[in-house]
C-alpha cells in the first residue's frame, strides 16, 4: 500500500488531500498517474497529466520514469509559489 | 555551519534573528531578506492570503538548499523562517538570514537560498480579492529564470 497526497489547486480539484493505493507490484510514477486517471476520470487528468504537474516520492522530487515501491509516500502538486 | 528552518503561522522578530545569526565570534557579516505581503497582485486588490505547504518535504527541501549554499560559500549560520496559514497585507511572510565572515558570502548565499526557495520549496499561495473571490497564485516564469545566474 502507498500513500498518495495532493496539494493546493489539485487537492481542491479532486476534493481529496490524501488516499491509499494498493500496489500489486513495483510501478512507476507514470503508471500510477495513468491508473488514477483511468479510475478517476477528467478531473484526475487535469491534475495529474498537466505539463507542469510536479511529483515527489518520499518527499524528494521524482519524474515519470521513477519507481514507486510498497510503503512509499507519493505527492502530486502544482508549481510552487512560496516566498 | 549552524542552520535553523522553521515553518509556522506565528510572526518572527527580525532583530532577534539577526542577533542570533551574529552570535559566533568569527561572524563579520549578516545579510537578511524579508518577504512581505502586498495588497495588490496581477492588477487586483488582495485582502488576505492563505499559505499551504507540504509538511516534512518543505523542511527537507529548504535544508537541501542551505546545504548547497554552504558548499558554494563559507557560511557560519543560516536561518529560514516561512509563515503558513492566513496572512494579511503588510505581514512578514518569509525570512532568510545568513551569517558569514565576510559580506560577499552573506549577500550571495542569502539571494541563492531565496531564489531556490521560490522555485523548489513546496508552498502554495491562495489570494482572496476585495470582491470576496479566491484564486491560486500562478508560478512566475521570472522566478525560474533567476536561477540561471547560479549556473556553474
Amino acid at each position: 500500500m502507498i500513500k498518495v497526497l495532493f496539494f493546493a489547486k489539485y487537492r481542491e480539484l479532486l476534493g481529496l488531500g490524501q488516499m491509499t493505493v494498493e500496489l500489486h507490484s513495483t510501478t512507476t510514477v507514470a503508471d500510477l498517474k495513468n491508473r488514477l486517471v483511468k479510475e478517476g476520470g477528467d478531473h484526475w487528468a487535469q491534475a495529474l497529466l498537466a505539463d507542469n504537474t510536479l511529483c515527489a516520492v518520499n518527499q524528494t522530487i521524482a519524474h515519470d520514469g521513477d519507481a514507486i515501491a510498497d510503503g512509499d509516500e507519493v505527492a502530486f502538486y502544482p508549481p510552487v509559489t512560496g516566498g | 555551519m549552524q542552520s535553523r528552518v522553521l515553518i509556522h503561522q506565528a510572526d518572527f522578530d527580525v532583530s532577534e534573528e539577526c542577533r542570533a545569526l551574529a552570535s559566533s565570534n568569527r561572524c563579520g557579516a549578516v545579510a537578511q531578506f524579508v518577504g512581505v505581503m502586498r495588497d495588490y497582485n496581477e492588477g487586483d486588490n488582495v485582502v488576505a492570503m492563505e499559505l499551504e505547504h507540504y509538511p516534512g518535504m518543505t523542511e527537507r527541501s529548504i535544508e537541501s538548499i542551505i546545504e548547497r549554499a554552504n558548499t558554494r560559500w563559507p557560511l557560519l549560520s543560516v536561518t529560514v523562517i516561512h509563515r503558513v496559514g492566513k496572512l494579511l497585507p503588510g505581514a512578514q511572510i518569509v525570512f532568510v538570514g545568513v551569517g558569514a565572515m565576510h559580506r560577499h558570502a552573506a549577500f550571495a548565499a542569502c539571494e541563492f537560498i531565496m531564489d531556490y526557495l521560490k522555485t523548489e520549496a513546496p508552498f502554495w499561495k491562495k489570494e482572496k480579492k476585495s470582491d470576496g473571490s479566491e484564486r491560486w497564485v500562478d508560478a512566475r516564469v521570472s522566478d525560474a529564470e533567476s536561477l540561471g545566474r547560479w549556473a556553474e
